[in-house]
């Protein structure tokens, strides 16, 4: 049943490495291998420094990939040259909405010149009269005032420049979205009128989402399905309600009870599973299908036990 | 309950270029002896401010324009700089957010810990290495002994922020001031800090006022809860009053705009529609009237006064008046009143 569905991002043995050879190299991503399917929203959830934005940095090909393939609609996008016309038409059909809302828009352009950037890059509008038009529009789709497209960026609060950040994405009509923890900086009453436009705008046409975020309910809530990384690996993807009732591996069960829940008689029972740190992979282990759709880092022997 | 800090109808305005903005309008609050007080609300409520004035750590272009902060019945607002000195970080300390930015990057950790032992009280530096020592072991250094005479950068941020509270606490203070310590990690590391804050208060018996705006980190850690909004206290009460029977309709669009684990997607989130005023002009009558789809005509006009719900229990909305008509609550608010009803609370 699964694979009726089509793939659009295709992730096989992705590599990430830095300072490669030295002393303080790093393997941020170490053999990630997993499929986005057309229309989904799927979240990647992990603590900091476990790879996830690095994962998502690969995806987009703001770094070039250590190893591994990246294919995107069955094309291999892992080695396109990155100031080549290939990597141009790339970037059109994949966008990125950034977590921090003051620092990813340029405080000296106007928000029309920010939104209708990539507008120019690809040649999509003809003339500043269509120009303008397209921002309305795409300003109007986020809920925010077409009339202020002259202002700049200091003249919004965070919850209306991460508006303007996905206007930005969604300007050039991207098939497929990586939003880098785009609702962390905030505040709670603001999170949810970003995550109801996303969710409306996917509807609307039909995007494919990846959510990379370290907050697990808001990550439960949006997506459909959810990989859990940790140090460099993921350790665990399944559908999200499936993830959060039968979490398997002990990583997963020690993220979900640290998880504060608005309700004080749950807290004051709470019980905290904590995870070793100290060995958590061994050579013989791997990311294998234990259950339909649920696949777990661990060996030959614990995916057996689940047959 | 023995009282040992009064916060009295506090006002703080900041003079800014483009005019005077009224950042705390009328705050009055009392913190019990060993009790954990949380308050929360937005970035810009100004429960950064409210804590800061207490222990006047506010910028330069602050002004404390009304109202008094009496500890133990003394007046610390009338207090000079050099008695303020005596206070902070002994009496009344403070754990800042940030772990990274808060310790000396170029001072060992051991040392750090010790100096307000060696600025305080009169003790020899050998003991207050000693007691630096025994408080990173308490606060779960691995090896204090060793990892006295490393820096910060040595550390992890988790760490680094154990290190922030061993600082705090070193002195057993009477009321550590904790003002988002826990934002800036992730979750596990964060139910560890939680776990450690209320360890240690069991141990030294100290209050602590928490701030954050994350309602789940205030269920697990709270007695008190304060809701805040645009330099007010909006309602507060118990933590039992606030999460299971919340009357104010800020505090439901805040505990309803954030999914459980048991809100599935097909329904859409509840969110708080619009911004918070911009405090150089404060409206005229409720300050959170444009956002809230419950308000009536007096809310433009008139701000409205504290109702009391219960004991130890108000909110400041005039929903709570007796002429007010019935509204209906979000649907998972009235969840959290039928809970209230199993805990053997009343329900308006």
């Amino acid at each position: 049943m699964v694979d009726e569905r089509e793939k659009i991002v295709q992730v096989k043995n992705l590599k990430q490495y830095f300072n490669i050879g030295k002393p303080n190299e790093v393997k941020a991503v170490d053999d990630v291998s997993f499929d986005i399917y057309k229309g989904e929203t799927f979240g990647l959830v992990g603590e900091s420094g476990s790879g996830k934005s690095t994962t998502g940095r690969s995806i987009i090909r703001l770094y070039n990939p250590t190893d591994g393939q990246i294919l995107f609609n069955g094309q291999d996008i892992s080695k396109i040259k990155s100031h080549g016309p290939q990597m141009k038409e790339f970037r059109r059909e994949m966008q990125m909405i950034f977590q921090d809302p003051y620092a990813s828009l340029n405080p000296r352009m106007k928000v029309k010149d920010i939104i209708a950037e990539g507008l120019d890059v690809h040649g999509l509008v003809k003339g500043d009269e269509e120009r303008d038009k397209r921002v309305r529009e795409l300003l109007d789709m986020v809920h925010l005032n077409p009339e202020h497209m002259t202002r700049y960026p200091y003249e919004f609060s965070g919850g209306q420049r991460q508006r303007i950040g996905i206007a930005r994405a969604l300007a050039v009509e991207p098939q497929f979205v990586i939003a880098d923890e785009p609702i962390s900086a905030l505040d709670v009453s603001i999170q949810a009128q970003v995550v109801n436009l996303m969710q409306d705008i996917q509807k609307e046409q039909g995007l494919t989402y990846m959510f990379i975020a370290h907050d697990l309910s808001m990550v439960k809530y949006i997506s459909d399905r959810i990989a859990v990384m940790y140090h460099g690996k993921i350790v665990e993807l399944a559908d999200s309600d499936e993830i959060y009732n039968h979490p398997l591996h002990a990583y997963t069960q020690s993220l979900l009870s640290a998880i504060p829940v608005p309700d004080p008689a749950i807290e004051k029972t709470r019980e905290r599973i904590d995870f070793d740190h100290s060995q958590p992979f061994s050579d013989d282990q791997s990311l294998q299908e234990v259950l339909p759709g649920h696949f777990l880092y661990c060996n030959a022997a614990t995916a057996a036990s689940f047959k | 309950m023995d009282k040992i800090l009064e916060v009295k109808d506090l006002h703080v305005n900041f003079a800014t270029y483009n005019g005077t903005v009224q950042a705390i309008r009328g705050v009055s609050f009392d913190l019990n002896a060993g009790e954990t007080l949380a308050i929360v609300g937005e970035s810009g409520s100004g429960k950064s401010i409210t804590v800061r004035s207490i222990l006047q750590l506010l910028a330069k272009n602050a002004d404390i324009a009304k109202g008094s902060i009496l500890y133990h019945g003394d007046d610390l607002l009338q207090k000079s700089e050099k008695e303020m000195d005596d206070i902070r970080g002994n009496k009344i300390s403070m754990i800042f957010q940030d772990p990274m930015t808060s310790l000396d990057p170029t001072m060992p950790i051991g040392k750090q810990v010790a100096e307000p032992l060696l600025i305080h009280n009169n003790v020899s530096k050998k003991d207050a290495m000693a007691r630096a020592e025994e408080v990173l072991r308490l606060v779960g250094i691995p090896n204090p002994e060793a990892r006295m005479k490393d820096y910060p950068h040595q550390f992890s941020g988790g760490q680094r922020q154990r290190i922030v509270i061993a600082i705090a606490i070193v002195d057993y203070p009477e009321i550590l001031i904790a003002d988002e310590p826990t934002t800036a990690l992730d979750v596990t590391v964060q139910a560890q800090i939680i776990d450690l804050l209320r360890e240690l208060q069991q141990k030294i018996g100290t209050s602590i006022i928490f701030i954050t705006h994350d309602l789940g980190v205030v269920a697990g850690i709270a007695d008190r809860v304060a809701v805040m909004y645009a330099g007010k206290f909006v309602e507060y009460g118990s933590v039992n009053d606030i999460f299971y029977n919340p009357q104010h309709p800020y505090t439901w669009g805040l505990l309803d705009s954030m999914p459980t684990l048991e809100t599935s997607e097909n329904n859409r989130l509840n969110s708080i529609p619009g911004t918070p005023p911009n405090l150089l002009n404060p409206p005229k009558g409720d300050a959170f009237a444009p956002r809230n789809k419950y308000a009536m005509e007096i809310d433009e006009e008139e701000q409205p006064p504290y109702f009391k719900v219960s004991k130890n229990h108000y909110a400041a909305t005039w929903l709570l008046h007796p002429n007010a008509p019935k509204v209906d609550p979000p649907a998972s608010i009235k969840k959290r009143f039928e809970k209230f009803k199993e805990l053997g609370g009343s329900v308006k």
